[in-house]
């Protein structure tokens, strides 16, 4: 059984904990065991935090990175930020020796050492390549029939030059899992088109970032999805919160809870309550 | 005999912007195809291809003390399409830290780092969230630095090691 620390960052947790939920129970129904990364913090954030000072990124990065090396198990996270995070610093701390003894100073201050051995993976990415397409079909209990949006978001495949996943351009990892649960997933025009909230923008420029969203949402619209399908909590965040004041009404799931609805879990179970667009199923 | 003119676009910095920076962006030829593909371009005055330019230039101050700065979504398209392979988000993540540093950022921005500063987390807690938690079977409080006074501990000694705490200032 494939084991794992769970990184569980803060939207997922702290605004959508069915995505938090559902991801438990898929995982124990696919065989994944989750070790919860206790204590862990804030990844912290790649656009903002890091944006405004990449030392405290590093350390507090570093700090979570050797949190799970001390269980000796690798990270799985839900959320592209996240993801986004813990692997771009765990790869600058391999790659430069100078850098890492330079966070260990800072680590030193807590008792802590980081050797730089963790490993950093996305749930999406542990499903396709762990558990694989096949053993999802013949897990799921209760096969869907919607048509859907697949929203990739930009730090699950991005830089594809370290992360190495699938073609950033065209890619289709996520399509296939969605697939896997019988829902189809449906094409769309500019499917790799930024959500709009990364780097800051939805805080600092909240009219910009709805602009991205919109676009995002008439193409999906336009397609035909029922649902938009992410793998990331701030992309989920971002197209949930923006669509009450617009024309458009997507209910928005995480691949979790697409997963555990194929898997027989309730809406009570999934948490659609805390969903700003309301889901009906 | 026609007149020959000769663009030189060999510049040597000024010395203010940091090194680090002017050699990730020399590379860069000003093809356009950054600005081409980005998203924030389409809808705002960000040109990615012109703060590669001024950075190239040294044009330090015009960069730290502009909106568009921040105007970046930090998407990759342009580092995944960049036919010279500059890293041009580094390069915006780096001219954001120079900026912070010298006092340019935004009370929204202020506000997500006093989160982290507060919780460990960059989003606050809210009772109704911790209620549901409950309901679902997990625990109330997530078990993260949320949890666990020690660990919170741990994470100020490294924020106030790392000057964070002076971003959010007074």
């Amino acid at each position: 059984m494939a084991k794992y620390a769970f990184f569980l960052g803060c939207i997922a947790p702290l605004r959508y904990p069915g995505i938090e939920k559902s991801t438990r129970e898929v995982c124990a129904a696919l065989g994944i065991e989750l070790v919860d990364l206790q204590d862990a913090s804030c990844c912290p954030a790649p656009g903002v935090i890091r944006a405004f000072n990449k030392k405290t990124w590093l350390a507090a990065a570093a700090r979570n990175l050797a949190l799970a090396e001390q269980q000796g198990l690798p990270i799985v996270t839900i959320c592209n930020g996240c993801y986004g995070s813990l692997f771009d610093a765990a790869h600058e701390l391999e790659a430069d020796p100078e850098l890492l003894a330079e966070v260990n100073k800072i680590l030193a201050e807590i008792g802590m050492q980081y050797k730089g051995t963790t490993k950093v993976h996305h749930f999406a990415e542990v499903l396709y390549n762990e558990v694989g397409v096949e053993k999802i079909k013949n897990t799921i209990t209760k096969p869907l029939d919607y048509q859907v949006a697949a929203f990739y978001g930009c730090h699950f495949l991005k830089p594809s030059e370290i992360k190495n996943l699938d073609d950033p351009e065209n890619p289709h990892i996520l399509d296939d899992l969605i697939e896997a649960t019988g829902a189809k997933s449906m094409p769309r025009k500019q499917k790799m088109l930024c959500c709009g909230a990364g780097g800051g923008l939805k805080a600092a420029f909240g009219d910009v970032a709805k602009k991205f969203t919109e676009t995002n949402l008439e193409n999906m619209k336009e397609s035909g999805a029922q649902f938009i399908i992410d793998v990331c909590p701030f992309c989920h965040l971002q197209f949930d919160g923006i669509q009450k004041d617009t024309e458009y009404n997507i209910p928005v799931l995480h691949l979790s809870q697409l997963l555990g609805l194929a898997l027989g879990m309730d809406e009570k179970q999934l948490a659609f309550s805390t969903h700003v667009t309301p889901v009906k199923l | 005999m026609g007149t020959w003119i000769v663009l030189i676009t060999m510049v040597t910095p000024k010395a203010e912007i940091s090194k680090e920076i002017a050699d990730a962006a020399k590379m860069c030829f000003q093809c356009g195809t950054c600005t081409a593909g980005c998203p924030s371009g389409r809808r705002t005055s960000y040109r990615t291809r012109k703060i590669i330019r001024m950075a190239q230039l040294g044009l330090k101050e015009e960069i730290l003390s502009s909106d568009e700065l921040w105007e970046c979504s930090t998407c990759y398209t342009c580092v995944e399409r960049c036919p010279r392979e500059v890293p041009i988000v580094d390069i915006i993540i780096d001219l954001r830290n120079m900026a912070v540093a010298e006092g340019h950022i935004r009370e929204q921005h202020k506000g997500t780092a006093s989160n982290l500063m507060k919780y460990g987390h960059t989003v606050k807690v809210l009772d109704l969230i911790t209620e549901l938690r409950e309901n679902l079977g997990l625990d109330p409080t997530p078990p993260t630095v949320l949890a666990n006074e020690k660990a919170k501990a741990d994470l100020d000694k490294i924020l106030i090691a790392t000057g964070f705490d002076k971003i959010v200032g007074e």
